[in-house]
């Protein structure tokens, strides 16, 4: 499907660009290791399992923050988003290649920052890894969808926490709870349902955020 | 192919352009002139599609894929390399027998030593020469070029003048410019803006 | 008027509550407000469809109004439940509560809402991104909703709950009357400012036209 080519050509050239620049993941992968470090001394007591887990998933959420303010920089600071929109490629391509190219980063960050937390703090369980999985779906779409939104104000960078923390709200409950609770089942539902809708409305609605 | 009837364009309280009629059939050329800020580049912007104008009606007989747009940005990526770049772009516009396509832009217009450098290193007037390789590729009916000549050397402006003059008979040409008088042979209408 | 008349019933006319007493007659204007806040916001997001979608070039400014009353609303709704909980409980936030807390996490979308709007150029773009917004926001909402519940699972469970009179006789008549006249009241304060950023857009066209 054309569709597919797409979205695989935007991809490549979005993951080219971070490697060749190779600034975004490592500075991800710092930021994490610095946030465990900041909780430990914030933390007075020892924490238990229940409220490390909660912290685990606020390291996430920045850290993604942080890639995702980076994620349309190319086409911001060399206007390459004309380029893109000109194409006649359907527009949510670009949405769509951008999350999975920021999916990639994000992962990859977390399969450092998952063992880290491990190492010191508590264990990583399955539901976990599950949990994280199936939030970076959902932050990943929301937030390269907010991004592109942000890129065409004149506050950016301010701008992007703003927009994707109400937002990310379900996905915290969602990805804490299916941490801690016994059976995560339903935590994991919400999420899958979570990535589900608002996937389709990023979709639907990107033309607009792009085209004028 | 490009027909605009009192086309008007507001930025917040800015007004850029005021009542512009513009008729461009296949096959013409047509050149834009006009001082710095007199909305040229809002102009071509609306006419390739990038822009839609506040005021006005504008009719355009092409479709995205068949619309070449030259801005004052280059439009490639900067770390990428030339024939990645034109790769992305062929593959976007779905451009038959992209390898060979790509080859044979890159050497008319004196890339292909460099094709595997990134844009990054290129001088400006490499830059736009990529950059009209990159407008050329698809083979587009519709020639949107916003200053071409502009960020040009004097060999590169020699290759497009060569370029304008092969194409002018297969495509419609909207061309904005400082330096009418280098594109005047093949023009067919001009529009003068003011500001 | 409706509004004096709503006043006046909620103060002299409904039954004292067994509890809490004249206090509690914050109520009728919490749940008021409250459901006029959605109303708003619903408002904002129907018009945000109709820009979209029909290109209805008054829409984006009647949802522009609609999110702001919302969001004027929404903030009463805010100040009127922590007045609430510290009558009921004597403190003046209680997470406990899930329509409090989804209205926190709504303001601070709608207060992101505005952010945006005035980040960027009045314009086609700056109308398209605000109704995209928009509707995010009501999808937000039952989102929001579900995961406040969900979240109550793995939560201290608090005791703390506010809780509405039962409803009957008067109880009901009272809250339907201060309802009608919060929502009448909503409706004119939309349509004033709608009024008024129409002026002002078109005293803006009037002198750039002299210009």
């Amino acid at each position: 499907m054309s569709y597919a080519r797409d979205v695989g050509a935007l991809a490549r050239k979005d993951l080219l660009l971070e490697l060749r620049a190779r600034d975004t993941l490592p500075a991800m992968l710092l930021f994490v290791a610095a946030v465990f470090v900041v909780f430990h001394f914030a933390l007075p007591g020892t924490p238990s399992r229940l409220e490390t887990s909660g912290l685990l998933w606020v390291a996430i959420l920045f850290t993604a923050l942080l890639g995702l303010g980076r994620a349309f920089v190319p086409e911001r600071e060399q206007r390459t988003f004309d380029g893109l929109v000109l194409a006649p490629c359907d527009r949510s391509a670009i949405w769509l290649a951008k999350s999975l190219a920021t999916l990639a980063f994000l992962v990859a960050a977390e399969v450092v920052a998952l063992p880290l937390y491990a190492l010191f703090f508590h264990r990583v369980g399955g539901a976990t890894v599950a949990a994280v999985l199936l939030a970076d779906l959902g932050i990943c779409g929301v937030g390269t969808f907010l991004g592109a939104m942000a890129v065409a104000t004149r506050a950016r960078d301010l701008l992007l926490p703003l927009l994707f923390l109400p937002l990310a709200m379900p996905i915290v409950v969602g990805a804490v709870g299916a941490s801690v609770v016994d059976s995560p089942g339903r935590y994991l539902g919400f999420l899958a349902l979570y990535d589900l809708l608002f996937a389709v409305v990023c979709w639907a609605s990107f033309e607009y955020v792009v085209a004028e | 192919m490009l027909t605009a009837r009192r086309l008007g364009k507001r930025y917040g309280e800015k007004r850029v352009l005021r009542k512009i009629d513009l008729d461009l059939p296949r096959g013409g050329f047509l050149v834009v002139t006009g001082p710095n800020g007199s909305g040229k580049t809002t102009l071509l912007r609306i006419c390739a599609g990038l822009s839609q104008p506040t005021e006005g009606t504008i009719e355009r007989g092409a479709a995205r894929a068949q619309v070449g747009y030259l801005g004052h940005e280059p439009l490639v990526y900067r770390e990428l390399t030339a024939l990645e770049n034109l790769e992305l772009y062929g593959r976007l516009y779905r451009v038959p027998e992209r390898r060979e396509r790509i080859g044979m832009l890159l050497e008319r217009f004196g890339l292909w030593e460099v094709r595997h450098q990134r844009v990054v290193s290129y001088s400006r007037g490499m830059t736009q020469r990529l950059a009209l390789c990159r407008v050329l590729l698809h083979d587009p009916e519709l020639l949107v070029l916003d200053e071409p000549y502009s960020a040009l050397d004097e060999a590169g402006a020699e290759l497009l003048d060569a370029q304008l003059a092969e194409l002018r008979g297969e495509g419609t040409f909207l061309v904005s410019t400082h330096d009418p008088a280098r594109v005047q042979p093949l023009a067919s209408g001009s529009l003068a803006l003011v500001s | 008027m409706l509004v004096t008349t709503a006043l006046a019933l909620v103060f002299f006319v409904a039954p004292n509550d067994a509890s809490l007493g004249f206090a509690q007659r914050i109520f009728y204007f919490h749940v008021s407000i409250a459901f006029t806040a959605y109303a708003c916001f619903a408002g904002g997001a129907w018009n945000a469809l109709r820009h979209l979608w029909k290109r209805d070039p008054r829409a984006d400014l009647e949802s522009y109004v609609c999110v702001h009353q919302g969001l004027i609303f929404g903030t009463l709704v805010l100040v009127t439940g922590s007045i609430w909980a510290k009558i009921a409980w004597g403190r003046w936030w209680i997470w406990s509560e899930d329509e409090l807390v989804l209205f926190l996490v709504l303001y601070l979308f709608y207060c992101a809402y505005f952010m945006l709007r005035y980040s960027v150029e009045p314009g086609p773009q700056r109308a398209n991104l605000s109704a995209v917004y928009a509707l995010f926001g009501v999808v937000l909402i039952p989102v929001s909703f579900a995961a406040i519940r969900l979240a109550k699972a793995y939560f201290h469970p608090e005791v703390f709950t506010l809780h509405g009179p039962n409803f009957g006789g008067w109880i009901l008549v009272t809250y339907c009357v201060a309802q009608a006249a919060m929502l009448v009241l909503a409706y004119t304060l939309y349509r004033l400012e709608l009024g008024a950023k129409r002026l002002d857009v078109r005293l803006r066209r009037l002198r750039e036209a002299l210009a």
